[in-house]
Order: structure tokens, then sequence, then C-alpha cells
């Protein structure tokens, strides 16, 4: 680690600066269970952790890593848990958990190639639809996805302030290269940082309910232990916490959850536009995938073709307006990804009504899909861009 | 024994809308959750200081009859929790209520590893040797040629003994006994609560309705007085020749030792790192 002295300009790596990040923001408690690529970041905060007066724990698998985390977060705790693919498969019921009981914290997964053990130390971006739909059950989810040693530093530290603010667990995904890519970065002046901290209720115990009916967001919450004692189930609950089978109570229950992130849409999404104005042609791409389509527009721009990028710095929700925006009026959108089109097929869901269903797939959307453990290139998508006529 | 007086006992619960409880009458949650409280109540313990933590199942419902921080988690994952909320807040009493399939089967992992760090938790493990929630399937915990909705022909998975499997996990505290003997409960609960470290307390359990009925049984009453004469001290137990000893279970406190408790040992690793007066 650097000292503080020397502190701005550094090297490291996709999943350092997660860890970074994590810390920067607050991080209080890390609970985990190695998986490659994503053990570096366990690996940090044991060691940053406890000089900190933060907590560390190496738990025996993901299921009770992400208990762990969300039994901290009750108990007042700023919490993260890192993992991979398959520990994320065992993680979503709890996932689960602390959307429904509207318990902050960040889980970030390194995608690595699957299904099942798949390829642990090769890049995949087949986990876009696992960390919106992972758990059982209605929830929404928020998901951002960084595309740089920067930008993990970055959303980490907005995971922590996105989890703390509307209560829900936040996914951070990264993938393999990414993760262990070094590159340099700026440190920004920690006092310049907006860092939530979480807000405590300020009314009498008695009055306090745990989840209110009409809530403001960042919305307070009580810690166990400071005086306020409430009751937290993954049943349907009523207001106060408690279950109930009540059809209206489960009903609003599973609103306020939907209306929580959508109401708040924008606030939570951010895009990154690239030559998008004039673009003819445009490459819808995240990760460590938009890299290469960010080196192919300038590649197309340089022989005068006209190229944009849009880019979702947040997977979910789903940035449906912004795509509508800048992808509507284009002649093409060239959709490069490291799986089989779970970001092409959500394009096409937003895009349906307004491109022709059946030109759309030949035409209008093109697909550069990868599975093999390898990344795309911007050779390839230059070749791509060439063939769009 | 002194008597705790009926209004102590009642600060601890929740009394808008929570009683009547969800357990089958004849069920032995009741007289547990009475052992619990009235434990507590002679500790004197703040209900601030106290976080209850279930997982799924009958035993796993008392969290919501009791004015504590409480948690009702995933099945089988109370421990688990409960360790998320020890490490952060070392400081608070965090009680594990769990049943047998919940601890042993499903939260095996997370119960032999809580007792292998020696993190200071008391599990409360009501064990009715059978699923009762989801209608009597056959846990960990049932005998051998026992009857359960998914052993109709008779159990043929071997059985857990929990304190056994406590013990061997390194848990620096184990206790059993059964409710019929809830007077001995309330107090290995509360020696439970004392003991600085992983502390486990089973407490064999009637579940009439299903496991009780399934097995030809008898009553409630007929299941409590089974539990008076086959639940013994170990040291009758022992005294037993062996071939009366297949049908009894033991009771009393069966391991009772100092370790270095998990969350103390951070405490000093976190002492160790800071630096020394001087140090620049």
């Amino acid at each position: 680690m650097v000292k503080e002295k020397t502190r701005n300009t550094v090297l490291m790596q996709g999943n350092e600066a997660i860890a970074r990040g994590t810390l920067d923001a607050g991080l209080d408690f890390f609970a985990g269970y190695p998986i490659t690529p994503s053990t570096e970041i366990a690996e940090l905060c044991s060691r940053e952790l406890p000089k900190r007066g933060g907590k560390f724990i190496q738990m025996e698998d993901e299921i009770a890593s992400i208990s762990a985390i969300i039994g901290a977060s009750l108990a007042g705790a700023k919490t993260m848990t890192a993992t991979s693919g398959p520990g994320f498969s065992l993680m979503t019921e709890g996932i689960g958990f602390a959307k429904m009981t509207e318990t902050p914290c960040v889980v970030v997964n390194v995608m690595r190639g699957g299904p099942s053990t798949g390829s642990p130390t090769k890049p995949s971006q087949a986990d876009i639809m696992q960390s919106r739909w992972g758990n059982h059950g209605d929830a929404p989810a928020i998901v951002l996805y960084p595309n740089s040693v920067k930008e993990s530093y970055e959303l980490a530290i907005r995971a922590m302030n996105l989890a703390e603010k509307y209560r829900t667990c936040v996914v951070l995904l990264s993938d393999e290269v990414l993760g262990h890519m070094r590159e340099t970065i700026e440190l920004p002046d920690l006092s310049k940082i907006k860092i939530l901290k979480r807000i405590q209720p300020s009314i009498p115990p008695e009055w306090y309910k745990h989840y209110p009916e009409n809530p403001k967001y960042p919305m307070p919450m009580a810690s166990f232990g400071e005086g306020y004692r409430y009751h937290v189930t993954g049943l349907a609950h009523d207001s106060n916490g408690f279950p109930t089978n009540l059809g209206s109570e489960v009903q609003s229950m599973s609103v306020r959850l939907q209306k929580k992130i959508v109401n708040n849409i924008d606030d939570i999404v951010q895009i990154e536009s690239f030559q998008m104005d004039d673009a003819k042609i445009a490459i819808f791409a995240a990760g460590i995938t938009s890299r290469a389509a960010k080196e192919a527009v300038v590649m197309a721009r340089r022989k005068g073709v006209k190229v944009g990028m849009l880019r979702p710095l947040t997977i979910w929700p789903f940035p449906d307006r912004a795509v509508k925006k800048y992808l509507g009026d284009k002649k093409a959108v060239i959709v490069p990804e490291l799986n089989e089109g779970q970001l092409s097929n959500e394009l096409k869901r937003v895009m349906g009504g307004i491109w022709n269903y059946d030109i759309r797939k030949t035409k209008n959307i093109i697909e550069i899909q990868k599975f093999s453990g390898q990344l795309i290139t911007p050779d390839e998508i230059l070749a791509t861009i060439k063939e769009v006529k | 024994m002194e008597k705790i007086p009926q209004k102590k006992i009642h600060q601890y619960l929740r009394h808008d809308k929570k009683f009547p409880h969800v357990w089958c009458a004849g069920c032995s949650n009741g007289i547990v959750l009475g052992s619990t409280i009235r434990a507590i109540a002679q500790l004197d313990y703040k209900k601030d200081d106290i976080a209850m933590v279930s997982g799924i199942g009958c035993s796993s419902r008392m969290p919501v009859y009791v004015d504590f921080n409480t948690l009702h988690s995933l099945h089988g994952r109370a421990i688990a929790y409960a360790t998320g909320i020890k490490m952060y807040k070392p400081e608070m009493k965090v009680i594990v209520v769990t049943g047998d399939g919940d601890a042993t089967a499903i939260g095996g992992n997370h119960f032999i590893h809580a007792a292998r760090r020696n993190l200071d938790l008391t599990v409360i493990l009501i064990n009715n040797n059978i699923y009762g929630m989801t209608g009597g399937q056959f846990s960990p915990t049932t005998p051998i040629g026992a009857r359960a909705t998914t052993s109709m022909y008779g159990n043929i998975d071997p059985t857990f003994d929990i304190c056994r499997l406590a013990k061997g996990s390194g848990a620096t505290f184990v206790a059993r006994t059964s409710a019929f003997h809830a007077q001995e409960a309330q107090n290995f609960i509360r020696a439970g609560l004392q003991h600085k470290g992983f502390s486990v307390i089973e407490i064999v359990s009637a579940c009439p309705v299903i496991y009780g009925r399934l097995n030809r049984k008898g009553d409630a009453s007929k299941m409590m007085l089974w539990m008076k004469e086959n639940v013994i001290p170990v040291k009758a137990y022992e005294k037993l020749p062996d071939d009366k000893k297949e049908d009894k279970i033991t009771r009393g406190i069966l391991v009772q030792e100092e370790r270095q408790e998990y969350t103390e040992a951070y405490e000093n690793l976190m002492q160790s790192l800071k630096p020394e007066a001087g140090d620049k």
C-alpha cells in the first residue's frame, strides 16, 4: 500500500482499486471466501481492515459470507463481499434477503467464464443476467460495471453510497481482465470524495418504523444495539417488519421495493456517450469490451466512418431512456460482448417498439459474441463496422 | 431458586399483536422460550444489548415474540448472520435459536466453523428430531427406524449426536437437557450466556403433532414423560448396564473449557498492528 504522502498517482490493479475504493468509502466489514479471479480484493481487505479498526473475516463459504455481511450491516457496518461467478450463484439467496429486508451491502462479482467452474482465469461478461435475476422472486437490482482501474475505484465508492442511500444490495461487476490489469491512476483527495454516511433515525424509538410507508432517500436506518429494537425477516412483512400474509400488505411491500429503484432511475443510471453526436453507426458495449469498442471508434473515425459508442456504467436498471435517445436513429448498432447476447437481448427489448422486429436482428443490431475466454479486439469490431452497408 | 416476578419476564416480550404464537399445542418451543427469557431476566441483560437470530423452522419463529434486536434469517444461516453481528459489535449478546434440521443439515457448515472459531455466540438448539414446519420430513437427528413423511418405511440415515458434533468442532461450552427439565434448561442457557466462547445448549423437545403421531409416541404429556424417563443425567447413564443405555439420552454440561474467543483474538490482532508511541 502507498503512504498517504505519495497517494496521488499510483499503479494498481482493478481488484486492488475496488478494495481501495470501498475502504475509502468507509468499509467497516468484509466477509468473503476465496475464489479466482476476485481474491485480491479479500487479500487487500485482510491487510487493511484490522489496521483501521475494521473487521475482516474469511468465512467457510460464500453463503456464509453474504450472511455475515448482512448481519454486520444490521449492526451498523458498511459492508462488502467479493466473489466470482460460481460464488455469486451461491450468494443469490442472500442477495434476495438483503433486498427484501432493505439491508445495505455491496457484492463484487469479478466475472469469469462459465457456466459452472468454467474458465476461472479467463474473462467473461456472462453474469449480466445473473446479477439482475439471480434472486428468486421479483426485485429490482442496482448493478454497476466499470471499464478501467480508475473507474473500478470510483464505482466501488458509488456502489457503497448507493447501497446506503437506497438500503439495498448493490452489485459491482468486474471481469477477469479488468480485475488483474494494472493501470496508473490518480487517486482523488480523500476530503473531496463524496461519501454517504448512514443516516440514523432522529425520532424516539417507539415512533421508529424500519420500513416507513413513504420513505425519502437516503432513508434513515437504525442499527442493532442502539435503542431501536426492530424485527427483520425475509418473510413478507408489514411496515414494522413483522411477518404478514395480508394481501394488501404483501403487495405494497413489493411495490415499495420496485418503486425505490424505478422512481430514482435518473439518480442511479450513469452512461458514457463517446462521439455519438454525428454518428451513423453506434457501438453499445460495457466493461472491458467497451475499451476495444472505443479504440474501434477512433480507428474508424480516422478512416472517415462516423461511429460512436454508448456505454452503460449502470447495467441495471437498464438505461432504457438513454438507449432510445442515442440509438433510436442509428443505421446500425453493434453489440460486442463476452457472452451469448445478454446485453443485445436487452437492447432488443428496449428497441422493439422503435425498430422493425423482422429486420432488426439481421440489419440493425449486429452482435459480436465471444465466449472462448478471449477478448474481442478493436480490429474485429472495425471489421464489423466496415460490413455495415 | 429465586422467583422472578412476571412483570420482569413480560418486559422482554413483544405485546402488540404477537401472541398467540404460531406453535402447535403441546410443542416444546414455548417452554424453551420461557427458559430463555427467565435466564435473561436473571442475568438482568438490557434488551438493547441482545440480538436474537434464527434461521427457518418452527423454533426459528421465536424472535418475533421477544423484544430484542431480532433477525429471522435464511434456512441454515442463522449462525452466519450472527457471526456478522458479533464480529462488528462484540459487546452485544448474540443468541441463536435454531432447530436440528436448520443447524445440523443445511447449516452444518456454519455450525462447525463457528464452533471452531470459538466465536462468542449462544446457540439454543431445539431438537425435536424432525422438520416440523415443512410437515414432518426426517432430519439428521431422526433416530434410525423412526417414521417421518420422507421415511415412511423407517429412517435408514444414521443420526447426529449434536453435542458430540459441537465438541468435536471445538465448542467450548456444550450442554444438553430436555424441555421436560425446563429449570435445568434455564440454568444451562444462563451458563451458556455467561460463557465466553461458542456455547451450544441442545434441548431435546417434543413434536407431538407430527413426530409423536407418526411414531406412536402418544400425546404431548406422554412425550413429556418419555423425556423425564429417558433424558437422564450423565452420571446415571454411566452406571447403566450396556443393554439399557441404548434408548437413553444424556443430559448435563458436557463440555466447559476456556479457549481464546474469536472477537478477542481479532481485537488482539488489531492492537498488535497499532503503531507504537514514538514510531513514525
